[in-house]
């Protein structure tokens, strides 16, 4: 493997380079993944049959919390690259760690309202609304599940192994999928939470 | 429902139990084969953990001609039921059925892997490449697509399999009406095949806007690797709205969520909008492929630069933007406001423009060439008029208002057929014939292959044309038999010798091949067809680093001009090559999630969690692993290439 000592670490080789540009393709398959769902969301909103509409379970507290902590998550892991890039290990496993942290309370305060709208009369199966609203959230509820493992294996990787062209190359990337996850939300938060709730 | 009567076939026939035990034979025949002759060993380390484009290029290879098979077999069925009226021979269900794995099969396990095994065996050569950009995603890619068909193949000998036609429309398709578990083994079949081809379109993106030779630039890339770059982008946008109509459908199904029922707010023409929205791109994915195939075959066979190399790529970007805005012409009768109706009628006819651009290109190429009339080129010609005919009829039945008297019959079979018969059957089958030289190192026998194109053609074209007639007088598609009184008996024979003929063509190919293993002479040089892009300008068959030394590019024809005009395609001397490693995991966690969707199939809900938690076990292990592939030193390179007949330089 040639290392090209010119570039940050992450972009230091040709399969580094490649990775990179074959997650941007990927995360571009994502937005047509999370476009469809939405285009599907749009179509059944209104579609309640005998259930809720979102205007009566929706709740503003846990998704203030929610975007607060996501929102967060993803400066704190863009901090974390920086000090990947000036080469600070050990600050980096901080901002990585708490990037963690706050996705789990995320996901946390997620569990949660699902559970209430649970109690609340709204399942998986009442309605084509709930249906795609549960769906959607939890299509990007699972994705958040699988950034936590994804990113503790990184850190581990991370600790064992100091901040190689890989592991710096992973973690660039696994950073670029935290944000996308980010973007995700904001769409969320506005048409589905904002729209719903007036 | 007991635990075990779900697994209980709940149509069976003669024809099903035969099937169960020829199937059970064969597993049994290769089994004692691979143990007889000792090749457990090859099998695994030289196919089943291989990450080498040009394998895994030969695998999709194999796959898609047994499909080609299996589809082949249902059609004849087909075709045997409807030849004479108030026919016996198969009940409604059964046709059913059979009328949907067939439609599933051809396309998605057939056209696709086969347009698969060519990119994935060409591509990388044509632009100058030692591999793919993710070599082990591509072997995920293939292992899944193959596990994915071989679930769906498993259906009609476990459980019954999908008989809401390939469409798969709701409410037809759901619990109500489709009680048993085939629907479930097309959601998650056709789901699993589907992850893969979305990896295979990222894959051969990156490759191909990162991976070319020094001096590739993009307009000097071959006919087929444009071909395959269009196609990868329309499969990114395209497959994720699959993968999210299907994880509807299959939660409607396994889960009673309300998407698609008709009470509590589902609504069924999501579905229709969404696997169209698919659907119709898909088509595209399979018929550009073959159109790039074409481009390279009718010059090489021209002796002649392919006429208008501009604007047959920009009709190709155009007819990939616009195949994402007329997928609602499959259902203009379904109820949709005039004005709907009359965009989309619109939209599809432009269509034809690009399209139409590109015959007059072929035809402008072989106009004036030496053309030789070899197997490959054969197929191209024969597509040309053929194909013409069939968009012809496509822009009949684009026109909205008439399609409500000619939908859901035999005139849309006809169509279907006629363009993706001859746009990407022959397209494949001459591109296999024409680049088998370099997968095996022999040439296919050229006698056995124009019998076997003959047949073919002829036919097809005694197969499919009746159907035009009989589907303006109204014969309905899906349907499994009609009376006398109506007068469709006739041409329906004709139909069903036509088919006859195509299955014999499908045995003389494997005939052909067969007879070209035993007969044909084993040295044919690196070039036999005298060639003119890239991929021949390495040994037959291709080493495992592809080139010694990668070309360098100065023109569009790159290695037509080294062979005629003396430019130099290898500069400098031999160095070490990097090369990936084999990996098992590939094909580990496919076969994990074979199991996983089998589970879900049948709603086996622990097997299923330890499937899913299989299939995450592989995907940590594998981001903790360290691989660094390995190095081919010179003197192996030197070895290797003097073994392969002469130095290449
Ligand atoms: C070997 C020659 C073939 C014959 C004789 C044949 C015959 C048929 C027949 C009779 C039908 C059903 C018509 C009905 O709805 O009643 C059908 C449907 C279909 N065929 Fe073929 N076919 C052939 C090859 C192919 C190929 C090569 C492809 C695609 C690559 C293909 C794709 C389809 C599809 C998508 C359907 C629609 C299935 C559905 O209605 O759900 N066929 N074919
Ligand atoms: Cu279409």
């Amino acid at each position: 493997m040639k290392i090209d000592h010119s570039q940050p670490l992450e972009y230091s080789t040709e399969q580094n380079r490649l990775n990179i540009l074959g997650f941007w393709i990927f995360l571009g398959a994502e937005i047509m993944l999370f476009a469809t769902l939405f285009a599907s969301y749009f179509t059944l909103v209104d579609r309640t049959g005998n259930g809720p509409a979102g205007a009566r379970i929706f709740e503003i507290t846990p998704v203030l919390a929610e975007t607060f902590l996501l929102l967060t998550s993803s400066f704190v892991i863009g901090l974390g690259i920086h000090a990947m890039r000036l080469g600070n290990k050990k600050a980096m496993l901080t901002f990585f760690v708490i990037t963690l942290l706050l996705g789990l309370g995320f996901l946390g305060f997620e569990i949660t309202e699902f559970i209430t709208y649970y109690h609340e009369g709204a399942t998986l199966q009442t309605s084509a609304f709930t249906s795609v609203l549960f769906t959607t959230l939890g299509t990007h509820g699972a994705h958040v599940t699988l950034g936590l493992f994804w990113g503790t294996f990184i850190v581990l990787q991370v600790k064992k192994r100091g901040l190689t062209p890989e592991t710096a190359n992973k973690s660039f990337i696994f950073s670029l999928y935290w944000h996308f996850l980010d973007i995700v939300w904001i769409f969320i938060f506005t048409f589905i939470y904002m729209k719903g709730m007036t | 429902m007991g635990f075990f009567t779900r697994f209980l076939i709940p149509n069976p026939s003669p024809v099903i139990y035969t099937s169960m035990v020829a199937i059970g034979v064969t597993i049994l025949l290769i089994v004692f084969g691979l143990t007889h002759f000792k090749k457990w060993f090859y099998l695994w380390s030289g196919w089943l953990t291989t990450v080498d484009h040009k394998r895994i290029g030969i695998m999709y290879l194999i796959a898609a001609l047994l499909m080609l098979f299996r589809g082949g077999v249902d059609a004849v069925m087909m075709r045997a039921q409807l030849a004479v009226p108030d026919n016996k021979l198969l009940d409604s269900q059964h046709y059913n059925e059979i009328f949907s794995t067939h439609g599933v099969v051809m396309i998605l396990f057939m056209a696709m892997p086969y347009i698969m095994a060519l990119m994935n065996f060409v591509v990388p050569l044509q632009i100058g490449a030692r591999d793919v950009a993710f070599p082990r995603l591509n072997a995920i890619s293939f292992w899944l697509f193959f596990m994915g068909a071989m679930l769906f193949n498993i259906s009609f000998v476990i459980g019954g399999s999908p008989d809401a036609g390939w469409s798969s429309y709701f409410p037809l398709a759901g619990n109500e009406f489709s009680p048993h578990v085939g629907t479930n083994y097309y959601m998650i079949a056709i789901q699993i095949a589907g992850i893969g081809t979305l990896m295979t379109g990222i894959n051969f993106l990156t490759t191909i806007l990162k991976m070319r030779a020094p001096g590739m630039t993009f307009m000097r890339l071959p006919m087929f690797t444009w071909s395959s770059l269009v196609t990868s982008v329309i499969i990114i946008f395209a497959f994720p709205v699959l993968t999210v109509a299907l994880i509807m459908g299959t939660m409607d199904r396994l889960f009673a969520t309300k998407f698609f029922t008709i009470t509590d707010g589902g609504m069924d023409m999501l579905w229709a909008n969404l696997f169209w929205v698919w659907g119709h791109p898909e088509v595209y994915i399979l018929i550009l492929p073959a159109f790039g195939l074409f481009s390279e075959i009718i010059p090489t066979f021209s002796r002649r630069n392919l006429y208008g190399y501009r604007s047959m790529v920009a009709s190709m970007v155009f007819i990939s933007i616009y195949s994402f805005f007329v997928w609602t012409h499959h259902f203009f009768t379904m109820g949709q406001a005039a004005y709907v109706n009359s965009i989309f009628s619109i939209t599809t006819m432009v269509i034809a423009i690009p399209t139409g651009i590109k015959i007059f290109n072929w035809l402008l190429t072989m106009w004036r060439g030496r053309i030789r009339f070899t197997v490959p080129m054969l197929y191209s010609i024969g597509f040309i008029p053929l194909f013409t005919i069939g968009g012809v009829t496509g822009v009949m039945l684009a026109m909205s208002a008439a399609d409500y008297q000619y939908h859901n019959t035999m005139f849309l079979v006809a169509h279907f057929h006629n363009v993706i018969i001859p746009g990407v059957v022959f397209a494949v089958l001459g591109a296999a014939t024409y680049y088998w030289p370099k997968m095996f190192g022999f040439m296919l026998n050229e006698r056995l292959g124009k019998w076997a194109f003959w047949f073919l053609t002829i036919g097809f074209c005694l197969a499919f044309f009746p159907m035009y007639i009989t589907g303006l007088d109204g014969q309905a598609r899906r349907i499994y038999t009609y009376s006398e009184s109506t007068g469709f008996g006739p041409w329906n024979m004709v139909t069903f010798i036509g088919t006859v003929l195509m299955a014999i063509s499908f045995f003389l190919i494997v005939y052909t091949v067969y007879y070209s293993i035993r007969h044909a002479p084993k040295d044919v040089g690196q070039d036999p067809w005298d060639a003119r892009s890239l991929e021949w300008a390495t040994h037959n068959p291709v080493p495992e680093y592809n080139f010694a030394i990668i070309p360098q590019v100065n023109s569009r024809e790159a290695f037509w001009d080294a062979k005629y005009k003396g430019v130099e395609l290898f500069k400098g001397d031999y160095e070490k090559i990097h090369m990936p490693n084999n990996s098992g995991s590939p094909f580990i966690m496919s076969c994990i999630f074979f199991v996983f969707g089998f589970a879900l199939i049948f709603s086996i809900w622990f097997l299923a969690i330890i499937g899913l938690i299989g299939i995450f076990t592989c995907m940590a292990l594998r981001s903790f692993e360290i691989d660094h592939g390995h190095y081919i030193s010179v003197e192996e390179i030197k070895e290797t290439e003097a073994k392969y007949g002469g130095v290449n330089k």
